[in-house]
Order: structure tokens, then C-alpha cells, then sequence
């Protein structure tokens, strides 16, 4: 079982500048959604993106996390700034 | 991941324009990521290549190497992987999917 916390915490601790929204949709402990801003983000394709949140998950994302939607956007299209 | 599993890959992605890596047939996907994925590829409306990575394991993890991504489905275009569910999702949204396909 892995949580939707401690995935936002890894995310926003390996991807410099990161914000992270992580849900557990089906409170099933393995299929998460996630979006993801970060500055490393500009100027990379989208799956540059994506291997870069992954990278920061490591071999969890191998072993422990069955499924993770995944949306990425740079800052300036992050639709959920505060 | 051993020599004769990366040919056998590179022949499978640039042996058609579009192949995707999936778990389960397009007709029985096994795996609801696939199974969209698969969806979205027979909308484009092109024939495409597809091989079954719970049929060989060796392939399965092979290809995450080989991408540097850690799941299925993954899709490739001109021999160029293109991206997993969600990015496929997003660029068949977006059109970008159709022009890659209609492109020379």
C-alpha cells in the first residue's frame, strides 16, 4: 500500500519547484491521479515530463504503485494556483 | 536488457508507423490503460501493430528500458515512442495524434 501523501511528498521533494495534487480516487491505496507543475518543465516534451516524475517516485513506481494517471503542466498553465 | 530483446523490438516499432505495446489483443484488452489506449489508436483509423507484453516477459520489461518509462501501454510512431495512456489521450485530444499519423 503506498498513499496519495506520500507521493505528492516525493514528487515536490525530487522535482525542484514542484507542486504536486495527488488523489486516491478509489481509496484503494494503488491507483493514483496525479498533476504536477514545476519549472523544470519548461521548454521539455511532455514525456521529458512525465520521466522526470517518475524518476522522483524510483523503483516505487516499478513496485509499489500499480497505476498513476498523470497530468503535467509548466507554471504558467497550472490550473490550480492559489 | 539483453541484445536479441532490443532487436526484437526495434523490429517490432519500426516494423509499422504505429505499434503499441499493450497488455492483452485490441480485442481482449486486459488492462483498462490498454484498453483506452487501443481505443484511441483504432479512432485514428490507420492499421497499426501491436504485441501482448503478458505474453513475454522478456519484451514487458524489456520496453520500459528501452522508452525509460515504467508502464503499458506505450505507443510508437515512425519508430519514435510517442507516449503512454495519458499523453495519448492528450494528443489525440489536442489532434496532435491524427497529423503525426497523416505525416509522411
Amino acid at each position: 500500500m503506498f498513499s496519495a501523501e506520500r507521493i505528492q511528498a516525493m514528487i515536490e521533494a525530487n522535482v525542484p519547484g514542484a507542486q504536486a495534487i495527488v488523489l486516491d480516487p478509489a481509496s484503494d491505496g494503488v491507483h493514483f491521479q496525479a498533476e504536477v507543475a514545476a519549472p523544470a518543465f519548461v521548454g521539455i516534451s511532455r514525456v521529458q515530463q512525465h520521466q522526470l516524475v517518475y524518476s522522483a517516485l524510483g523503483d516505487h513506481m516499478r513496485e509499489d504503485i500499480h497505476a498513476l494517471q498523470l497530468k503535467t503542466y509548466t507554471p504558467d498553465r497550472w490550473p490550480h494556483a492559489s | 536488457m539483453e541484445a536479441p530483446t532490443k532487436q526484437r523490438i526495434e523490429e517490432m516499432v519500426t516494423g509499422s508507423k504505429v505499434f503499441l505495446f499493450m497488455k492483452g489483443s485490441p480485442d481482449f484488452p486486459q488492462c483498462g490503460f490498454s484498453m483506452r489506449a487501443v481505443s484511441i489508436v483504432r479512432a485514428l483509423g490507420t492499421d497499426f501493430g501491436s504485441f501482448d507484453v503478458l505474453s513475454d516477459s522478456e519484451i514487458r520489461q524489456g520496453i520500459k528500458e528501452y522508452a525509460n518509462w515504467p508502464t503499458i501501454p506505450q505507443l510508437y510512431i515512425d519508430g519514435k515512442f510517442v507516449g503512454g495512456s495519458d499523453i495519448v489521450m492528450e494528443m489525440w485530444e489536442g489532434g496532435e495524434l491524427e497529423q503525426m499519423v497523416a505525416a509522411k
